[in-house]
């Protein structure tokens, strides 16, 4: 269906190349999953397959990419729009028209469909992904996982055979993603479409493939079975990191087959206490966030009605939750980014009110990574960024890039930030908000589109901020960096706290938020695997 | 009547808008005026689209700020119109030899303040008609109906209609950035501190929909040759220039009315034919557009109706249309009430919009 030739793909101002004679094929009707850190080449082959590499984003690409007998250097991607669909990562900026309708009938009108094949695949589509309950309804009001299901569902309509995704459940709430996850399953599974996927969170798509390539520094290995791939891939979900703990073989890919390996392991368990991984931390009193019975109105909506929520100094607090129940609007409330309609906000042991205090003072006691750290960086370089955010902080001169050292692995200070990658982008805007040494914290969304290494790093210097007493409270949809670093995890559902409780607790009894481990060890509640591995007293 | 609940075809909205417009500027009878901003309130209010946000109680709001500037220069500077009615006397501010023609202050006489209302208040008729038309069927409906030659344009239109908003809230979202480093974001060096972020947002927010519409087929050759579409394309600008040209003589009585309605006869035959070049080659197909049934075609003679008695009786100069301004009730001519009235039936005999599904 797809197939690569020796090909290479070099930028017009890059040192090295992008891609390194990938030779590849792709048969009909395979969910391929495209594996790889960031900045390996995933994106750049994804968009090899419909030619927007090179057409559309210039460079040299040599070699040859033929899609179902079509060539990418005879076809420009407009042409190939009937044969190949790509959904980007963000869907929100890429829709054309406003309503759910309109939108899935769009790329039919752009090929000339007759009007009565349009009406007839408008309603099959709609029906197949189950948005028929929002067909009038426009873009903008849709949430985060609903917007990918239009995206794919309007690529899909126009009868695409290959189906190309660029990390379709980085932005979603586990719930929302299986919605999508399933949509994707069913057209493989019983439209023969192929589909090619790239994604950071491996927990959430392994076991729906069935072919995985591995990508790294531009090198693409061969089609891999699944299973065989993850026991040689540097990046790998939690479920077969506690296969490779325990020795599975072949390794498990679903909680499915580990729980069924699991008995021995368990048992094992059984026996052994839970090391101190979790409970080093001393918490003070909880008196770093005080937060009563606010309620916060955008637009005519109400976001967030009568939430209390008190916060122990130095403790890590994730908020947790459906897309659109309130996390964002919450944190933007503490660090007074929205206006209260009634409730209090106050921060620290000298109980500092962030609402009536001026932003230059307010920096001291709460610092807020938003969801886009872009919107914190305006320099052109990152040496000038840090420059900058030592003058508005009022820190020594030097304070935020060596900061940035400790975060990161180390950032070329002449990089014009726009060219980072996601994660060096949050580290640098964690960097600026950490120039103001803040009491308190608050990180909004902060893995969206980080792999596993810069996930690690992000966990580690959380954890040693707390460790140093700095509160920490994050909004994420990712489980598994909750059960990595949180003490303490709170629910919110349609702008109210439904769940607050120690992490171990609430993350084991929740069915949408409980991490793989847990899954695979229940009844014990063991959240990761370095925590197993300790018990087990091996290296994990 | 029962109706199968749909959306009515927003050309129809739009004609009954401009028809409804036409009336109001060819009067300055206040009774007039009133009423068809009221036709315009109780047609939106029983059949506006409820996918879209209603834009009617702006326009009202910036048709009643009209009114209120009119009314306060007029008593502040005057307009010319010598009256009899003192209602009040301002303290007169002395300008020099030079600026003899203006006054400050004096006077302030009924009859001039009459005439400044009367006439703020056909703006604000005016407007109020042009936020009905966008209340009852948003322009971005209306653009689908461009010719087929002009649908690429169309979707650049579409797409520049949801840029704007855009920047504004990215603005905003910047801004309130600004405030997380302990700045205020206020004053001139903050806001050329913002641009940056904002355009580049902007920016990178055009080429991800470029790419996605390049991904899409957008643009793509359908079956026609370059002299057909430039042919199309010449005769669909030339004939929506002569609509507008045709409209703005209808509109505005100065231009001479004549002139207004062959100019714009001629300019719909132009476009006409350019959806026939045009279409005969293009492929391109619509999903479910909109169809034509009675109620459009009532709605557009509700609306036209208005329109054309009202441009009638002020070529007949029928008493009342435009009234004296004289400390009085104007005289109100009956037709003309009974025409405006009519303008409001729409809000009874056309199908109900569908209901937004949540």
């Amino acid at each position: 269906m797809i197939s690569f030739r020796h090909v290479s793909v070099q930028y017009a101002d890059a040192a090295t190349p992008s891609l390194r004679d990938v030779t590849l094929e792709i048969p009909e009707g395979e969910l391929v999953l495209v594996v790889g850190p960031t900045g390996s080449g995933k994106s750049t082959l994804l968009r090899t397959i419909n030619g927007l590499v090179p057409h559309f984003s210039g460079g040299t690409l040599t070699g040859r990419v033929t899609v179902d007998g079509l060539s990418t250097d005879e076809h420009r991607p407009r042409d190939l729009a009937t044969v190949v669909g790509l959904v980007e990562q963000n869907p929100s900026s890429t829709f054309v028209t406003d309503v759910v309708e309109d939108e899935v009938a769009y790329g039919m009108e752009t090929m000339g469909l007759d009007s009565t094949t349009i009406r007839r695949r408008v309603e099959e589509t709609l029906d197949l992904f189950g948005l028929t309950p929002l067909r009038a309804r426009s873009l903008t009001t849709l949430s985060g996982g609903q917007q990918q299901r239009v995206a794919i569902a309007a690529l899909f309509a126009a009868g695409p055979r290959v189906l190309v995704l660029d990390e379709p459940t980085s932005a979603l709430d586990p719930v929302a993603a299986e919605e999508v996850l399933a949509s994707l399953h069913r057209i493989v599974h019983d439209l023969g479409v192929t589909v090619v996927l790239a994604e950071h969170r491996l927990e959430r798509v392994v076991h729906h493939a069935d072919r995985v390539v591995l990508v790294d520094d531009g090198h693409v290995s061969e089609l891999l079975d699944p299973a065989e791939a993850m026991r040689q891939s540097q990046i790998y979900p939690p479920v077969v990191g506690l296969s490779r703990l325990a020795g599975w073989s072949p390794t498990p890919l679903s909680i499915r087959d580990a729980r069924r390996r699991a008995a021995t392991l368990r048992d094992d368990l059984g026996s052994r206490e839970h090391s101190q991984v979790a409970a080093l931390r001393a918490i003070g009193p909880q008196d770093a966030v005080r937060v009563s019975g606010i309620r916060v109105s955008r637009g005519s909506r109400v976001v967030l009605d009568g939430v209390d929520l008190s916060v122990g100094r130095g403790s890590v607090t994730t908020l947790m939750g459906r897309n659109g129940a309130g996390k964002s609007t919450l944190l933007g409330a503490i660090a007074a980014q929205h206006r209260l309609t009634s409730g209090r906000v106050t921060l620290g042991a000298s109980a500092v009110n962030p609402h009536t205090t001026p932003p230059r003072e307010r920096v001291r006691t709460v610092g807020l990574v938003p969801q886009q750290p872009e919107l914190l960086i305006y320099a052109d370089s990152v040496a000038a960024e840090c420059a900058a955010a030592d003058a508005d902080f009022a820190a020594a001169p030097g304070t935020t890039s060596s900061l940035l050292d400790r975060i990161s692995g180390g950032v070329e200070p002449t990089t014009h930030p726009r060219d980072l990658s996601e994660g060096q982008r949050l580290e640098l805007a964690l960097s600026v908000i950490l120039a103001g040494s803040p009491e308190v914290l608050l990180l909004d969304e902060p893995t969206r589109g980080l792999d596993y290494g810069a996930k690690k790093r992000l966990g580690e210097v959380l954890t040693e901020l707390a460790a140093r007493g700095t509160t920490v409270l994050l909004a994420t949809h990712d489980v598994e960096l909750a059960a990595e670093v949180a003490d303490r995890v709170v629910i919110l559902a349609d702008g109210e706290v439904v769940t607050d409780g120690p992490a171990r607790d609430v993350l084991a009894s929740s069915p949408a938020f409980a991490p793989q481990v847990t899954k695979v060890l229940l009844p014990q509640t063991w959240l990761t695997v370095a925590e197993v591995a300790a018990a087990l007293g091996r290296p994990a | 009547m029962q109706h199968r609940a749909r959306l009515q075809h927003p050309a129809a909205w739009w004609l009954w808008g401009l028809g409804l417009a036409t009336a109001a500027s060819r009067t300055t009878n206040p009774v007039l005026l009133l009423l068809v901003i009221g036709v315009c309130v109780v047609v939106v209010t029983e059949r506006r689209d409820p996918a879209t946000a209603n834009p009617l109680p702006a326009f009202l709001v910036i048709g009643a700020v009209i009114v209120a500037f009119r009314v306060a220069m007029t008593a502040l500077l005057g307009n010319g119109i010598a009256g009899q009615t003192v209602l009040v006397t301002l303290p007169r501010v002395p300008l020099p030899e030079w600026a003899a023609s203006v006054r400050m202050g004096g006077p302030v006489t009924l009859e001039s303040l009459l005439y400044a209302v009367y006439d703020a208040l056909r703006l604000a008729a005016i407007l109020a008609c042009l936020g009905a038309a966008n209340a009852l069927a948003s322009p971005r409906r209306l653009l689908r109906y461009l010719p087929a030659t002009l649908y690429d344009v169309g979707t650049a239109v579409v797409v520049g209609l949801t840029f704007a908003p855009q920047l504004l809230t990215d603005a905003r979202q910047v801004r309130a950035a600004r405030t997380l480093r302990g700045r205020d974001g206020r004053g001139v060096r903050e806001m050329a501190r913002l641009t940056v972020p904002v355009l580049e947002t902007a920016f990178e927010r055009s080429l991800g929909l470029a790419a996605s519409m390049e991904s899409r087929g957008y643009g793509r050759v359908v079956r026609s040759t370059a002299a057909t579409r430039r042919t199309a394309t010449g005769l669909a600008l030339a004939g929506l220039v002569g609509v507008l040209a045709g409209l703005y003589g209808l509109l505005d009585a100065s231009a001479g009315g004549v002139l207004g309605l062959p100019v714009l006869v001629l300019g719909v035959l132009l476009a006409a034919s350019s959806l026939v070049v045009g279409a005969s080659r293009d492929r391109r197909s619509g999903h479910r557009r909109d169809g034509w049934a009675w109620t459009e075609s009532m709605t557009v003679v509700a609306g036209a109706a208005p329109g054309a008695v009202l441009v009638v009786a002020s070529v007949l100069g029928w008493d009342g249309v435009v009234p004296s301004q004289q400390a009085q009730l104007p005289e109100v001519p009956l037709l003309a009430v009974v025409a405006v009235l009519v303008a409001a039936a729409p809000a009874w005999f056309t199908p109900r919009p569908r209901e937004m599904a949540s």
